[in-house]
Protein backbone atom coordinates (compact mmCIF):
# COMPACT_ATOMS: atom_id res chain seq x y z
CA UNK A 1 0.00 0.00 0.00
CA UNK A 2 3.01 2.08 0.73
CA UNK A 3 4.11 1.88 -2.76
CA UNK A 4 0.39 2.46 -4.25
CA UNK A 5 -0.76 5.84 -2.27
CA UNK A 6 2.31 7.87 -3.98
CA UNK A 7 0.63 7.45 -7.19
CA UNK A 8 -2.80 7.68 -6.20
CA UNK A 9 -2.29 10.47 -4.39
CA UNK A 10 -0.34 11.92 -7.42
CA UNK A 11 -3.26 10.95 -9.86
CA UNK A 12 -5.63 12.90 -7.89
CA UNK A 13 -3.65 16.27 -6.95
CA UNK A 14 -1.71 16.86 -10.05
CA UNK A 15 -4.70 17.35 -12.15
CA UNK A 16 -6.29 19.89 -9.40
CA UNK A 17 -3.01 21.72 -7.96
CA UNK A 18 -0.50 20.66 -9.84
CA UNK A 19 1.21 18.75 -7.29
CA UNK A 20 4.88 18.15 -7.14
CA UNK A 21 5.18 15.69 -4.69
CA UNK A 22 6.79 17.27 -2.40
CA UNK A 23 5.42 14.75 0.19
CA UNK A 24 5.06 17.78 2.66
CA UNK A 25 2.03 19.03 1.37
CA UNK A 26 0.96 22.61 2.83
CA UNK A 27 -1.78 23.19 0.71
CA UNK A 28 -4.25 24.50 3.03
CA UNK A 29 -1.79 26.93 4.41
CA UNK A 30 -1.00 28.35 1.50
CA UNK A 31 -4.69 29.55 0.02
CA UNK A 32 -5.05 25.54 -1.57
CA UNK A 33 -2.35 26.56 -4.13
CA UNK A 34 0.73 24.59 -4.19
CA UNK A 35 3.76 26.94 -3.51
CA UNK A 36 6.20 24.23 -5.19
CA UNK A 37 4.68 25.44 -8.57
CA UNK A 38 6.44 28.88 -8.18
CA UNK A 39 9.61 28.23 -10.17
CA UNK A 40 11.39 29.75 -7.46
CA UNK A 41 9.77 26.92 -4.66
CA UNK A 42 9.06 29.64 -2.10
CA UNK A 43 7.18 28.45 0.73
CA UNK A 44 6.30 31.87 2.24
CA UNK A 45 5.13 34.46 0.38
CA UNK A 46 6.04 36.28 -2.68
CA UNK A 47 9.84 37.23 -4.02
CA UNK A 48 10.33 40.86 -4.77
CA UNK A 49 9.95 40.33 -8.56
CA UNK A 50 6.30 39.89 -8.93
CA UNK A 51 4.98 42.31 -12.23
CA UNK A 52 2.97 45.31 -11.85
CA UNK A 53 0.05 43.12 -13.25
CA UNK A 54 0.33 40.57 -10.56
CA UNK A 55 2.08 38.08 -12.68
CA UNK A 56 5.43 35.89 -12.84
CA UNK A 57 8.76 37.15 -12.95
CA UNK A 58 9.84 33.72 -14.43
CA UNK A 59 6.94 32.77 -16.29
CA UNK A 60 5.51 36.15 -17.44
CA UNK A 61 2.14 34.29 -18.63
CA UNK A 62 1.50 33.10 -15.59
CA UNK A 63 -0.38 34.73 -12.24
CA UNK A 64 2.41 35.11 -8.69
CA UNK A 65 1.47 31.77 -7.18
CA UNK A 66 1.45 33.88 -4.11
CA UNK A 67 -0.71 36.65 -5.18
CA UNK A 68 -3.02 33.48 -6.20
CA UNK A 69 -2.66 32.03 -3.02
CA UNK A 70 -3.03 35.34 -1.11
CA UNK A 71 -6.31 36.01 -2.85
CA UNK A 72 -7.70 32.18 -2.06
CA UNK A 73 -6.42 32.21 1.13
CA UNK A 74 -9.44 35.36 1.82
CA UNK A 75 -11.88 33.83 -0.91
CA UNK A 76 -12.08 30.22 -0.78
CA UNK A 77 -14.29 28.83 2.33
CA UNK A 78 -11.56 27.72 4.62
CA UNK A 79 -11.52 26.66 8.22
CA UNK A 80 -10.65 29.67 10.13
CA UNK A 81 -7.57 27.89 11.39
CA UNK A 82 -6.10 27.09 8.04
CA UNK A 83 -6.34 30.74 6.92
CA UNK A 84 -4.46 32.19 10.37
CA UNK A 85 -1.64 29.60 9.16
CA UNK A 86 -0.97 31.31 6.09
CA UNK A 87 1.08 33.86 7.91
CA UNK A 88 2.97 30.86 9.57
CA UNK A 89 6.90 30.12 9.08
CA UNK A 90 7.02 27.06 6.57
CA UNK A 91 10.31 25.25 7.35
CA UNK A 92 12.87 24.51 4.74
CA UNK A 93 11.46 21.76 2.36
CA UNK A 94 12.86 18.27 3.30
CA UNK A 95 14.35 17.06 -0.04
CA UNK A 96 14.27 13.37 1.25
CA UNK A 97 10.58 13.50 1.42
CA UNK A 98 10.35 14.26 -2.38
CA UNK A 99 7.93 11.54 -4.21
CA UNK A 100 6.81 9.95 -0.97
CA UNK A 101 3.10 10.38 0.17
CA UNK A 102 2.27 13.51 1.96
CA UNK A 103 -0.92 11.60 3.38
CA UNK A 104 1.15 8.68 5.15
CA UNK A 105 3.78 11.42 6.03
CA UNK A 106 0.82 13.48 7.30
CA UNK A 107 -0.53 10.41 9.54
CA UNK A 108 2.80 9.22 10.74
CA UNK A 109 4.07 13.33 11.41
CA UNK A 110 6.68 12.63 9.51
CA UNK A 111 6.15 15.59 7.06
CA UNK A 112 6.48 17.84 10.66
CA UNK A 113 9.61 17.29 11.78
CA UNK A 114 12.23 19.49 11.00
CA UNK A 115 15.62 19.69 11.25
CA UNK A 116 17.14 20.41 15.19
CA UNK A 117 18.30 24.04 14.57
CA UNK A 118 15.51 25.49 13.14
CA UNK A 119 13.16 25.64 16.46
CA UNK A 120 16.65 27.06 17.67
CA UNK A 121 18.08 23.84 19.81
CA UNK A 122 21.63 22.75 19.99
CA UNK A 123 21.97 19.31 19.15
CA UNK A 124 23.72 17.30 22.44
CA UNK A 125 26.67 15.01 21.65
CA UNK A 126 24.58 12.31 22.18
CA UNK A 127 21.50 13.28 20.02
CA UNK A 128 24.18 14.12 17.60
CA UNK A 129 25.71 11.04 17.47
CA UNK A 130 22.56 8.76 17.33
CA UNK A 131 21.58 11.21 14.20
CA UNK A 132 24.85 10.34 12.85
CA UNK A 133 25.15 7.02 10.66
CA UNK A 134 26.45 6.01 8.05
CA UNK A 135 30.23 6.33 7.09
CA UNK A 136 30.55 9.84 6.53
CA UNK A 137 29.29 10.85 9.98
CA UNK A 138 31.75 7.93 11.37
CA UNK A 139 34.78 9.89 10.38
CA UNK A 140 33.48 13.16 11.66
CA UNK A 141 33.39 11.39 15.34
CA UNK A 142 36.35 9.40 14.68
CA UNK A 143 37.84 13.30 13.86
CA UNK A 144 36.71 14.81 17.00
CA UNK A 145 37.43 12.39 18.80
CA UNK A 146 40.68 13.27 18.16
CA UNK A 147 41.94 9.14 17.28
CA UNK B 1 28.80 44.46 17.58
CA UNK B 2 29.24 46.01 14.16
CA UNK B 3 28.56 50.17 13.50
CA UNK B 4 25.35 49.27 12.01
CA UNK B 5 24.35 47.43 14.80
CA UNK B 6 25.14 49.95 17.01
CA UNK B 7 23.25 52.93 14.70
CA UNK B 8 20.52 50.89 13.92
CA UNK B 9 20.36 49.70 17.73
CA UNK B 10 20.29 53.16 19.12
CA UNK B 11 18.47 55.22 15.98
CA UNK B 12 19.92 58.67 17.14
CA UNK B 13 20.41 60.04 13.43
CA UNK B 14 19.52 58.22 10.34
CA UNK B 15 21.24 55.60 8.58
CA UNK B 16 23.02 55.64 4.85
CA UNK B 17 24.14 52.69 3.29
CA UNK B 18 25.30 51.89 -0.25
CA UNK B 19 25.97 49.18 -2.63
CA UNK B 20 29.30 48.66 -4.00
CA UNK B 21 29.33 48.05 -7.64
CA UNK B 22 30.09 44.90 -8.80
CA UNK B 23 33.42 43.65 -9.12
CA UNK B 24 35.13 41.25 -11.78
CA UNK B 25 39.22 42.02 -11.71
CA UNK B 26 42.02 44.30 -10.47
CA UNK B 27 42.53 42.98 -6.96
CA UNK B 28 41.92 44.50 -3.93
CA UNK B 29 42.94 47.88 -5.48
CA UNK B 30 39.45 47.24 -7.54
CA UNK B 31 37.42 47.44 -4.40
CA UNK B 32 39.47 50.14 -2.54
CA UNK B 33 38.97 52.75 -5.87
CA UNK B 34 34.92 51.81 -5.29
CA UNK B 35 35.44 52.53 -1.57
CA UNK B 36 37.20 55.69 -2.00
CA UNK B 37 33.85 57.11 -3.31
CA UNK B 38 31.06 55.49 -1.00
CA UNK B 39 33.07 54.75 2.36
CA UNK B 40 33.30 58.44 3.64
CA UNK B 41 30.04 59.19 3.19
CA UNK B 42 27.78 56.10 4.41
CA UNK B 43 28.19 53.74 7.33
CA UNK B 44 27.87 50.50 5.54
CA UNK B 45 28.17 49.04 2.53
CA UNK B 46 26.39 46.18 0.52
CA UNK B 47 28.58 43.71 -0.63
CA UNK B 48 26.38 41.91 -3.79
CA UNK B 49 25.53 38.34 -4.55
CA UNK B 50 25.51 37.78 -8.36
CA UNK B 51 23.28 40.81 -8.66
CA UNK B 52 20.75 40.33 -11.54
CA UNK B 53 22.10 36.48 -11.88
CA UNK B 54 25.24 37.70 -13.24
CA UNK B 55 28.27 35.86 -11.83
CA UNK B 56 30.83 38.15 -10.36
CA UNK B 57 33.61 38.12 -7.62
CA UNK B 58 31.97 36.62 -4.64
CA UNK B 59 29.85 38.20 -1.89
CA UNK B 60 32.36 36.80 0.37
CA UNK B 61 34.95 38.27 -1.57
CA UNK B 62 33.84 40.87 -1.51
CA UNK B 63 32.95 41.87 2.00
CA UNK B 64 36.18 40.32 3.42
CA UNK B 65 37.74 42.60 1.42
CA UNK B 66 35.43 45.92 2.53
CA UNK B 67 36.39 44.85 6.05
CA UNK B 68 40.20 44.38 5.22
CA UNK B 69 40.04 47.85 3.76
CA UNK B 70 38.89 49.30 6.68
CA UNK B 71 34.66 49.69 5.49
CA UNK B 72 31.91 48.32 6.87
CA UNK B 73 30.14 45.41 4.83
CA UNK B 74 26.77 44.02 4.57
CA UNK B 75 27.56 40.70 3.24
CA UNK B 76 24.38 40.16 0.88
CA UNK B 77 22.95 36.50 0.45
CA UNK B 78 20.73 35.42 -2.34
CA UNK B 79 19.01 31.94 -2.28
CA UNK B 80 19.30 31.34 -6.06
CA UNK B 81 22.72 30.10 -6.58
CA UNK B 82 23.42 27.64 -3.04
CA UNK B 83 22.01 25.22 -1.10
CA UNK B 84 21.11 25.54 2.69
CA UNK B 85 24.63 23.74 3.73
CA UNK B 86 26.58 26.09 0.91
CA UNK B 87 25.22 29.29 2.80
CA UNK B 88 25.75 28.22 6.06
CA UNK B 89 29.58 28.06 5.25
CA UNK B 90 29.50 30.90 3.68
CA UNK B 91 27.98 32.64 6.86
CA UNK B 92 30.90 31.17 9.22
CA UNK B 93 33.54 31.55 7.16
CA UNK B 94 33.17 35.28 6.24
CA UNK B 95 32.48 35.83 10.08
CA UNK B 96 35.96 34.67 10.39
CA UNK B 97 37.42 37.74 9.03
CA UNK B 98 34.50 39.94 11.12
CA UNK B 99 31.85 39.91 8.75
CA UNK B 100 28.56 40.89 10.85
CA UNK B 101 26.19 42.70 8.72
CA UNK B 102 24.10 39.60 6.37
CA UNK B 103 21.39 40.48 4.13
CA UNK B 104 19.20 37.63 2.79
CA UNK B 105 17.46 37.64 -0.46
CA UNK B 106 15.41 35.72 -2.44
CA UNK B 107 17.61 36.67 -5.68
CA UNK B 108 16.52 37.33 -9.33
CA UNK B 109 15.61 34.51 -11.16
CA UNK B 110 18.21 32.80 -12.91
CA UNK B 111 16.72 33.75 -16.36
CA UNK B 112 17.25 37.72 -15.27
CA UNK B 113 20.86 36.73 -16.32
CA UNK B 114 23.44 36.45 -18.92
CA UNK B 115 23.21 32.44 -17.92
CA UNK B 116 19.74 31.87 -17.93
CA UNK B 117 20.35 27.62 -18.84
CA UNK B 118 21.62 27.53 -15.46
CA UNK B 119 20.26 25.28 -12.57
CA UNK B 120 18.30 27.58 -9.95
CA UNK B 121 18.98 26.40 -6.54
CA UNK B 122 16.27 27.75 -4.03
CA UNK B 123 16.49 25.20 -1.17
CA UNK B 124 16.13 28.17 1.55
CA UNK B 125 13.62 31.12 0.71
CA UNK B 126 14.25 34.21 2.16
CA UNK B 127 12.41 33.95 5.44
CA UNK B 128 13.89 31.01 6.08
CA UNK B 129 17.63 31.98 5.30
CA UNK B 130 16.97 35.32 7.79
CA UNK B 131 16.16 32.11 10.35
CA UNK B 132 19.17 29.97 9.69
CA UNK B 133 21.84 33.02 9.59
CA UNK B 134 19.89 33.94 13.38
CA UNK B 135 20.34 30.51 14.11
CA UNK B 136 24.34 30.93 13.28
CA UNK B 137 24.36 33.91 15.24
CA UNK B 138 23.02 32.11 18.26
CA UNK B 139 25.30 29.42 18.42
CA UNK B 140 24.35 26.51 16.12
CA UNK B 141 23.66 25.08 11.93
CA UNK B 142 20.27 24.17 11.14
CA UNK B 143 21.17 20.72 11.62
CA UNK B 144 21.63 21.46 15.25
CA UNK B 145 25.42 21.35 15.55
CA UNK B 146 26.48 23.86 17.94
CA UNK B 147 29.15 26.71 16.85
CA UNK B 148 31.33 27.85 19.72
CA UNK B 149 31.68 30.51 20.35
CA UNK B 150 28.85 31.85 18.15
CA UNK B 151 29.82 34.35 15.53
CA UNK B 152 28.21 37.39 16.19
CA UNK B 153 25.42 38.55 13.54
CA UNK B 154 23.25 41.12 12.39
CA UNK B 155 20.65 39.73 9.95
CA UNK B 156 18.74 41.84 7.86
CA UNK B 157 17.01 40.64 4.64
CA UNK B 158 14.69 42.86 1.89
CA UNK B 159 11.03 43.67 1.20
CA UNK B 160 9.47 45.32 -1.62
CA UNK B 161 6.35 47.41 -0.79
CA UNK B 162 6.23 48.33 -4.64
CA UNK B 163 5.19 44.53 -6.01
CA UNK B 164 2.02 43.10 -5.33
CA UNK B 165 0.62 41.07 -3.87
CA UNK B 166 0.55 44.90 -2.12
CA UNK B 167 -1.62 44.20 0.94
CA UNK B 168 0.69 41.17 1.62
CA UNK B 169 3.48 42.99 1.55
CA UNK B 170 3.22 44.34 5.85
CA UNK B 171 2.55 40.01 6.93
CA UNK B 172 6.05 39.28 4.78
CA UNK B 173 8.20 41.65 6.40
CA UNK B 174 6.46 40.62 9.89
CA UNK B 175 7.40 36.86 9.05
CA UNK B 176 10.84 38.27 8.17
CA UNK B 177 11.46 40.06 11.33
CA UNK B 178 10.12 37.68 13.35
CA UNK B 179 12.40 34.74 12.32
CA UNK B 180 15.20 37.62 13.29
CA UNK B 181 15.89 40.22 10.18
CA UNK B 182 16.71 43.68 12.31
CA UNK B 183 16.66 45.54 9.36
CA UNK B 184 14.63 45.47 6.00
CA UNK B 185 16.30 47.42 2.73
CA UNK B 186 13.93 47.85 0.24
CA UNK B 187 13.44 47.56 -3.18
CA UNK B 188 14.41 50.17 -5.23
CA UNK B 189 10.66 52.04 -5.96
CA UNK B 190 8.87 55.29 -7.47
CA UNK B 191 5.13 55.26 -6.01
CA UNK B 192 4.99 57.41 -2.86
CA UNK B 193 1.58 56.31 -1.90
CA UNK B 194 2.67 52.35 -1.84
CA UNK B 195 6.06 53.15 0.75
CA UNK B 196 3.75 55.90 3.24
CA UNK B 197 0.99 52.50 2.71
CA UNK B 198 3.77 49.91 3.57
CA UNK B 199 5.79 52.04 6.41
CA UNK B 200 2.66 52.72 8.61
CA UNK B 201 1.49 49.07 8.15
CA UNK B 202 4.33 48.07 9.83
CA UNK B 203 4.57 50.64 12.30
CA UNK B 204 0.85 49.71 13.12
CA UNK B 205 2.17 46.08 13.14
CA UNK B 206 4.88 46.82 15.49
CA UNK B 207 8.00 45.84 13.15
CA UNK B 208 9.57 48.91 13.44
CA UNK B 209 10.01 48.35 17.08
CA UNK B 210 12.81 45.55 16.11
CA UNK B 211 13.72 45.94 12.70
CA UNK B 212 14.84 48.71 10.94
CA UNK B 213 13.21 50.31 7.91
CA UNK B 214 15.62 51.44 5.06
CA UNK B 215 13.93 52.74 1.88
CA UNK B 216 16.36 52.15 -0.88
CA UNK B 217 17.34 55.58 -3.33
CA UNK B 218 18.09 55.11 -6.83
CA UNK B 219 20.74 57.43 -8.58
CA UNK B 220 20.49 57.07 -12.25
CA UNK B 221 21.25 59.42 -15.07
CA UNK B 222 18.73 59.64 -17.61
CA UNK B 223 14.90 59.54 -17.66
CA UNK B 224 15.83 56.45 -20.18
CA UNK B 225 16.91 54.24 -17.42
CA UNK B 226 13.81 55.06 -15.04
CA UNK B 227 11.93 53.76 -18.64
CA UNK B 228 14.83 50.88 -18.84
CA UNK B 229 14.01 49.77 -15.17
CA UNK B 230 10.06 50.20 -15.82
CA UNK B 231 10.28 47.78 -18.83
CA UNK B 232 12.93 45.05 -17.85
CA UNK B 233 13.04 44.81 -14.30
CA UNK B 234 10.50 42.95 -12.62
CA UNK B 235 8.82 44.37 -9.53
CA UNK B 236 10.16 47.94 -10.24
CA UNK B 237 7.35 49.46 -11.70
CA UNK B 238 7.85 53.61 -12.71
CA UNK B 239 4.57 55.59 -12.85
CA UNK B 240 4.65 57.19 -16.77
CA UNK B 241 3.99 60.94 -14.74
CA UNK B 242 6.95 60.12 -12.94
CA UNK B 243 9.21 59.44 -15.96
CA UNK B 244 7.58 62.27 -18.24
CA UNK B 245 8.39 65.15 -15.55
CA UNK B 246 11.71 64.44 -15.60
CA UNK B 247 12.19 63.45 -19.26
CA UNK B 248 10.44 66.96 -20.12
CA UNK B 249 12.73 69.05 -17.43
CA UNK B 250 15.31 71.37 -19.06
CA UNK B 251 18.20 69.73 -17.27
CA UNK B 252 17.13 65.67 -17.30
CA UNK B 253 20.24 64.59 -15.95
CA UNK B 254 19.79 67.04 -13.25
CA UNK B 255 16.00 66.48 -13.03
CA UNK B 256 16.61 61.95 -12.18
CA UNK B 257 18.85 63.68 -9.17
CA UNK B 258 16.03 65.80 -7.99
CA UNK B 259 14.20 63.02 -8.04
CA UNK B 260 16.34 61.21 -6.13
CA UNK B 261 16.06 63.76 -3.46
CA UNK B 262 12.77 64.47 -3.34
CA UNK B 263 12.59 60.47 -2.45
CA UNK B 264 15.19 60.24 0.21
CA UNK B 265 13.34 63.17 1.84
CA UNK B 266 9.72 61.95 1.87
CA UNK B 267 10.88 58.34 2.84
CA UNK B 268 13.11 59.93 5.95
CA UNK B 269 9.81 62.00 6.79
CA UNK B 270 8.22 59.00 6.91
CA UNK B 271 8.07 57.75 10.95
CA UNK B 272 9.25 54.25 10.95
CA UNK B 273 11.92 54.92 8.57
CA UNK B 274 15.78 54.88 10.11
CA UNK B 275 17.28 55.45 7.13
CA UNK B 276 18.00 55.02 3.70
CA UNK B 277 20.14 52.68 1.01
CA UNK B 278 21.82 54.08 -1.77
CA UNK B 279 21.96 52.49 -5.16
CA UNK B 280 24.14 54.44 -7.48
CA UNK B 281 24.21 54.11 -11.33
CA UNK B 282 25.25 57.65 -12.14
CA UNK B 283 28.90 57.35 -10.83
CA UNK B 284 29.56 61.31 -10.48
CA UNK B 285 29.77 61.80 -7.17
CA UNK B 286 25.81 61.57 -6.58
CA UNK B 287 26.03 59.58 -3.53
CA UNK B 288 28.24 62.34 -1.53
CA UNK B 289 25.98 65.07 -2.68
CA UNK B 290 23.16 63.31 -1.72
CA UNK B 291 24.14 62.90 1.75
CA UNK B 292 25.27 66.43 2.22
CA UNK B 293 22.23 67.57 0.32
CA UNK B 294 19.97 65.51 2.87
CA UNK B 295 22.52 66.75 5.84
CA UNK B 296 23.18 63.86 7.07
CA UNK B 297 27.11 63.98 7.39
CA UNK B 298 27.95 62.94 11.19
CA UNK B 299 30.52 62.97 12.93
CA UNK B 300 30.95 58.93 12.26
CA UNK B 301 31.11 59.73 8.45
CA UNK B 302 34.11 62.10 9.09
CA UNK B 303 35.81 59.39 10.94
CA UNK B 304 35.35 57.14 8.29
CA UNK B 305 36.53 60.37 5.92
CA UNK B 306 39.33 60.55 7.49
CA UNK B 307 39.99 56.73 6.92
CA UNK B 308 39.27 56.94 3.65
CA UNK B 309 41.58 59.42 2.73
CA UNK B 310 44.52 56.78 4.74
CA UNK B 311 43.12 54.58 1.90
CA UNK B 312 42.72 57.06 -1.14
CA UNK B 313 46.53 58.04 0.22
Amino acid sequence: MSGLLPLIEHAVKKPIWDCRMCGQCVLHSTGMTCPMTCPKTLRNGPCGGVREDGRCEVVPEMECVWAKAFRRNHTLPLPKVWREEFNHTRPPVDNTLEGTSSWINLVTGRDRKTPTGWSGAVADAASEAADHAGVGAALVELDEAGV
Amino acid sequence: MSHLEELLTARTRPVVTAELPAVNSGGLGAVARHLETLAPHVDAINATDNPAAHAHASNVAIAIAITQLGAEPIMQIVCRDKNRIAIQADLVGAALFGVENICALTGDDVTAGDEPEARRVFDLDGPQLVRVAAGIGAGHYLSGRAIDPAPHLFVGAVENPYAPPLEYRVDRAAKKSQNGARFLQLQIGYHFDRLETFVSGCVAAGITQRTALLPTICLVKTPRALSFMDENVPGISVPTEVIGKVAEAADPKEATYQLALEQARHALSLPGVAGIHLADFRHDGSVARIVDDLGLRTQQNEEQHAHGSQLAG
